[in-house]
């Protein structure tokens, strides 16, 4: 009935504005104007509004950059990032006076040259010369735009020092997971196959390298001023690894392994007192959408002093403690039907998962 | 009155009987009528599209609010008047869809080109109008499939408009990837035979069947534009097509092109060797070349439009062709800029920023020389012309954010964030869009007959235009905070928190640009039925399109058809009589031809 009640009130409201329109065309007719040809006072009318609203369009902008930009992200709290940040304040240094001026021109001529009968056009059909100014200085900015971009890019994506530590960010539907690579600093192998309710990061714990392997979930630290490499693994859909405060992104791939290295500068602690927020925590964030609760995917981050982290960790349970009551698997098949037991219980978390996100979102909040 | 007859005539001589409503208004081989139908489909989608973003602007304002009219739309979709979040991504991905397929690609190229190639070449109809009759039916059954997918039980496809595997291949992991996508599939391949259909025809009339005199060099930039655009989409689209099809063989027949080691719903699945990131490439090899598809009819519109109402040359035609296809070629080696992040070798990231930056330089010559058209011009505001000016607005704010897009080291931090959003709806979507609307206020007279209200007009450019930047604008800003787009809430993050002001005022600008296109729709339909009279030559423009009679009928015009002895951007011309000389008028003794 309801549905009805709106789908007429809809309608009544079409007829209503063509009535309107109707009248208000008869009544300039009746005084002798086409409702559809363009005026002299038409013109300067709407030039005059191109002046007024554009320049209302000009402030609007300085005044989203006053109002808004302390919502903005703090600096970079990590060393790349640093570089990202000057790159960023160079483009914007370049972009944002290329649009005021093209505005203003813009504004000016729409409301210098509006239609009047006195007037001709100036016939100006080309200028070589304009024309090679115009390709030529956007050639040279952005030249220099893209040699120190890609200079930035090299710096940022290049290889990761050696004695960088390795942490994996495992990504299913819809949490992350972190492994860290422990005193061996070598992550064990795993597959999608070896997968079962222990084991939900398929670890192969025929692989020496995984014993010493530390799972951590709700919250990855991470010890300030030393390189960290993060391998990225995904067992379902796509996702990213989204960490703003870090500029760092990275896509998790099923079927493949993707990587970002990166030197955390700044605690949580001192971020806590730059942003003037006591409650402020580095987050990441899925990016990539990957299903209903992907607006809550999320992890925080806790960067603390080398002696915090080692703390930390020390509490944390190996893979080998955490397997050590489970019976080694070594025969493929044994598995298989491991993984096929195990299946109806992987449902129903994943279950839970998409229906209380709100109550399972992380401790911190 | 006499015009009525002649075109009654003139109709009797072509068809060989009386056209009956079937052949006239529905089976119709004639390029406008053909062109009407694509502009009203399109219409009506571009309100269902338009419509489902405003479903979700309700709960991305206020987020987690009961809303009445959310379940009264959607049913069990928001019981309680709460949007489930999995309908939210749907409501996205149909949105996205629908705008840049049905209204933008199918809509704006469809309409224009089926008006204006045979009217402004100086042809009697498209090479063949029986291939443009079906790229029309296809496109309609494409988008009556799109819209039928809202209604089925699972909900339509909701992977997002670029509908990446693995979450578009498997149902366990959204229900939209059942029925929904297998539908979304389909209608987007019948949506890539009609737009191969009308890109072949579009490529052939202009390139055989121009009238005497019209050389390439010529033609309208509209013309240009058009030629640059179906040959964009005949090269392209074939690559989105077979995407699609190895993403329907996974789906349904247990193929690994894209789906590799993947555990979900508590079963390791079989498929082994695939790669996701290969279904991007080949996306975005179309992705990429189908935003220009988009923009590049919508600049031709507006270069017309801007020059015919300045009453002044376009500057530098030959450098607007020129920077067309130069957008063109590199549209074709950028598409890796979307995947900047997806763990691509660094040195493929490097050259992808090269080639992406580049394309700033044919965009900021077209910039800079539509500024110069208007430079001392004597421009009558019509209703086309505020958008066309709108458009060059929106082309330079969306543009130069490109250039921190297309930086590999900064899309970093911005890939798939708020700011990316804002690009491309300022860029793409209100360039497109306005430039869409310049074209039907400038040629409705030439399709209706008729005029539109120019006060309705005015009305609907301001409103829009502010809606636009309202809406657009401040989610550079929540971009830069680093929110991702596609969230259905930012409730989970309390660092967010501060931003929900910001998403209340853009859900309230998006409703009075919902309300600014109601005026544009009752202007349309209005003025079909009682708009006034439209004269021949309403703008006093030069193009050919103006030299057939007022309602033209099939076969355009009702003599020979004419010879054109000059191009078409002889406005102020030292020495004529009047501002404008049409394409048909012979060069004087001794006038010399500029362009």
């Amino acid at each position: 009935m309801i549905n009805l009640l709106i789908a007429i009130v809809i309608v009544l409201a079409i007829l209503v504005l063509a009535k309107v329109a109707r009248v208000f065309e008869l009544s300039t007719e009746l005084k002798g104007e086409n409702p559809a040809e363009v005026t002299e006072a038409d013109n300067k009318t709407q030039s005059t509004l191109f002046m007024v609203m554009g320049l209302a369009y000009l402030v609007f902008v300085v005044y989203s950059f006053v109002a808004w930009g302390k919502h903005l992200l703090p600096p970079a709290a990590s060393e790349h990032g640093a570089e990202i940040d000057n790159l960023m304040g160079i483009s914007f240094g370049i972009i944002i006076p290329m649009f005021f001026i093209t505005h203003l021109v813009l504004i000016f001529f729409a409301y210098s040259y509006y239609h009047r009968k006195s007037r001709t056009a100036t016939f100006f059909a080309h200028s070589n010369k304009l024309e090679m100014i115009w390709t030529v200085v956007p050639t040279i900015v952005l030249t220099t735009l893209i040699i120190y971009g890609l200079t930035v890019w090299h710096d940022v994506t290049g290889p990761e020092p050696d004695d960088a530590m390795e942490v994996e960010l495992y990504a299913k539907q819809f949490d992350w997971t972190a492994r860290y690579s422990g005193s061996d600093n070598v992550l064990g192998k795993s597959g999608y196959r070896l997968i079962t309710s222990e084991n939900p990061l398929g670890i192969s714990i025929e692989d020496g390298a995984s014993a010493d392997d530390k799972i951590v979930r709700g919250e990855l630290h991470l010890p300030v001023g030393k390189p960290v490499v993060f391998k990225f693994h995904s067992r379902d859909v796509l996702h990213s690894a989204y960490m703003p405060h870090f500029r760092l992104q990275m896509n998790c791939v099923p079927g493949m392994t993707t990587q970002f290295h990166m030197v955390p500068k700044t605690t949580t602690k001192e971020m806590r007192q730059i942003t003037g927020n006591d409650e402020f925590d580095y987050l990441l964030l899925c990016n990539k959408i990957c299903g209903g609760a992907h607006y809550n995917m999320q992890m925080n981050i806790i960067v603390e002093s080398e002696e915090d982290y080692a703390a930390w960790l020390a509490d944390k349970k190996t893979f080998a403690e955490s397997m050590g009551a489970a019976p080694v698997v070594e025969v493929a098949e044994a598995v298989q039907t491991e993984v096929l037991e195990e299946g109806a219980e992987e449902v129903s978390v994943e279950d839970g998962a998409v229906v209380e996100t709100e109550e399972t979102a992380p401790a911190g909040h | 009155m006499s015009d009525h007859a002649a075109h009654e005539d003139h109709a009797h001589h072509h068809h060989h009987g009386k056209p009956d409503f079937w052949t006239h208004y529905v089976f119709s081989q004639d390029h406008k009528m053909i062109s009407k139908q694509f502009l009203i489909t399109a219409i009506i989608m571009g309100f269902i599209g338009m419509a489902l973003s405003m479903l979700f602007r309700l709960q991305l304002g206020w987020p987690g609010e009961s809303f009445g009219i959310l379940e009264t739309v959607l049913g069990k979709w928001a019981e309680g008047g709460v949007l489930d979040p999995n309908m939210y991504l749907a409501l996205v991905t149909i949105h996205g869809t629908i705008i840049v397929f049905m209204v933008l690609t199918g809509g704006l190229t469809g309409t224009f080109a089926n008006l204006l190639i045979p009217l402004q070449v100086g042809a009697r109809d498209m090479a063949s109008g029986f291939m443009n009759m079906l790229s029309y039916w296809f496109f309609l059954a494409s988008s009556v499939i799109m819209v039928g997918s809202l209604f089925i039980e699972t909900g339509p496809a909701s992977a997002g408009w670029t509908i990446y595997p693995p979450l578009s291949a498997l149902p366990e992991a959204i229900p939209g990837s059942g029925l929904g996508m297998t539908l979304w599939l389909v209608s987007i391949a019948l949506f890539i035979v009609s737009s191969l259909l009308g890109g072949i025809n579009y490529i052939v009339t202009i390139i055989n069947l121009r009238t005497k005199g019209m050389s390439m060099d010529r033609m309208p930039l509209t013309m240009w534009a058009i030629f640059i655009t179906a040959i964009l989409g005949l090269l392209s689209f074939p690559v989105l097509l077979s995407a699609a099809l190895l993403l329907i063989f996974d789906r349904s027949f247990g193929t690994s092109f894209y789906l590799s080691d993947i555990f979900i719903g508590g079963q390791a699945l079989e498929h082994t060797g695939g790669s996701p990131i290969l279904y991007e490439h080949l996306f975005w090899f179309l992705g990429h070349p189908e935003v220009y598809i988009i923009l590049l009819p919508a600049l031709g519109i507006t270069s017309e439009v801007i020059s015919t109402m300045s009453r002044k040359p376009i500057f530098g035609y030959k450098a607007m062709v020129l920077s067309m296809l130069a957008i063109a070629f590199l549209s074709f080696i950028v598409w890796g800029h979307h995947m900047f992040v997806t763990g691509m070798n660094p040195f493929l990231g490097s050259v992808f920023t090269f080639t992406t930056l580049l394309v700033a330089i044919p965009s900021a010559v077209k910039v800079f020389n539509y500024l110069t058209t208007l430079w001392k011009g004597n421009i009558v505001y019509s209703p086309a012309m505020m958008f066309a000016i709108g458009m060059v607005s929106t082309f330079i704010t969306g543009g130069l954010t490109g250039i921190i897009l297309g930086d590999s080291a900064l899309d970093i931090n911005v890939h798939d964030t708020y700011f990316v959003v804002a690009h491309f709806h300022i860029v793409m979507g209100a360039s497109a869009i306005f430039g869409m609307f310049a074209g039907v206020y400038h040629w409705f007279p030439k399709m209706y007959g008729k005029m539109m209200n120019k006060k309705m007009g005015y009305a609907h450019f301001w409103l829009t235009v502010v809606s636009v930047y309202g809406v657009f604008f401040p989610m550079h800003f929540i971009g830069l905070s680093g929110v991702p787009r596609r969230y259905y809430s930012n409730e989970a993050f309390p660092l967010f928190d501060a931003l929900q002001d910001i998403n209340v005022s853009i859900s309230l600008f998006a409703f009075l640009g919902g309300i600014a296109q109601v005026i544009f729709f009752v202007n349309f339909f209005y003025s079909i039925f009682r708009g006034t009279k439209a004269t021949k030559n309403p703008w006093h423009s030069n193009a050919l399109e103006w030299t057939t009679e007022v309602n033209p009928g099939h076969g355009n015009w009702e003599g020979p058809i004419p010879t054109v002895y000059r191009w078409a951007y002889d406005y102020s011309k030292p020495g004529a009589n009047e501002d404008f000389i049409p394409q048909t008028v012979p060069l004087k003794e001794g006038e010399e031809e500029v362009h």
